[in-house]
């Protein structure tokens, strides 16, 4: 389906509020080949894992626009942090429709998730560029991308 | 840390099991993850590492060069796919150097390869001093 320019500045309702456990941080940090527990002085918190949070929300904005989540690629994420992420927050994700673009059949949505603490206040954001291939054979070049 | 310091390569392997892991654990169902077939079929070369498992990797390196140091800002482009085999791994290799330290930040250059091809654009992160 043909993603509408009308979707540029529109947000998306906030994601359920996750807590940040030493189960989910531990699962995601050996996922990644490492380990993370509690005991004594536990370490940083993966700089990744907001990502948790922002596909959360990207999910419901593929479901919502009915966008198939397996014609999507990641074309670009950056992170900037107010503060590291700790085990207790409970975070949210809010994420809003930035830019739309259209490159050899393919659409480039950037998007841009706030991710807030319980307390509302700005913990990261993450801007990402989503490459939608609506044809089955189109072949998403995020090398293209210029966002 | 000081500019123009080099920072020891690392290196990460990914296997499929890997790929199933990161899935679960990062929430991220995208079948081209996991089954050759869908992949193929949005022009893919194979099963592909998602993006943010190979950027998770990158905070690895990040943490072990910097003694964990406080991460301020982190992110890239994914402009070549990480291929993972049916059988073995990709390797992915996460080299840097420090760019600049200024301000009580230390930025870092990179450069992110799988077999000898930069896998991510413009790779950045940005740490405390």
């Amino acid at each position: 389906m043909p993603v509408d320019q009308s979707l540029v500045g529109r947000e998306f309702p906030p994601t359920a509020p996750l807590e940040v456990t030493v189960e989910r941080v531990a699962a995601f940090a050996a996922s990644l080949g490492t380990s993370y527990d509690d005991a004594g002085t536990p370490p940083a918190v993966p700089p990744t894992y907001p990502i948790v949070l922002a596909f959360d929300a990207m999910q419901a904005f593929l479901a919502s626009e009915q966008i198939d989540l397996f014609r999507i690629v990641h074309g670009e994420q950056r992170f900037t942090y107010e503060r590291p992420v700790r085990l207790g927050d409970v975070l949210t994700a809010t994420l809003s429709v930035v830019s739309l673009r259209q490159i050899g059949g393919a659409d480039i949505i950037g998007t841009s998730s706030a991710i807030t603490d319980a307390d509302g206040a700005l913990v990261c954001t993450g801007r990402a560029t989503l490459v939608h291939s609506a044809a089955p054979a189109a072949t998403p070049s995020a090398e293209q991308e210029t966002a | 840390m000081n500019a123009g310091d080099a920072l020891t390569p690392r290196t990460f392997a990914i296997t499929r099991a890997d790929l199933v892991a990161y899935a679960e654990a990062a929430g991220d169902p995208n079948p081209i993850h996991q089954d050759e077939a869908v992949a193929r079929s949005v022009g893919l070369p194979g099963v592909i590492a998602h993006g943010m498992l190979t950027l998770g990797l990158v905070g690895r390196a990040v943490e072990e060069w910097t003694g964990g140091a406080e991460v301020v800002e982190l992110g890239c482009k994914f402009t070549q796919p990480v291929v993972v085999p049916a059988e073995g791994a990709a390797e992915v290799v996460v080299a840097g150097t420090v760019k600049s330290v200024a301000d009580g930040l230390v930025t870092l250059a990179l450069e992110v390869t799988c077999e000898g091809t930069k896998v991510l654009g413009m790779p950045k992160a940005v740490v405390r001093a």
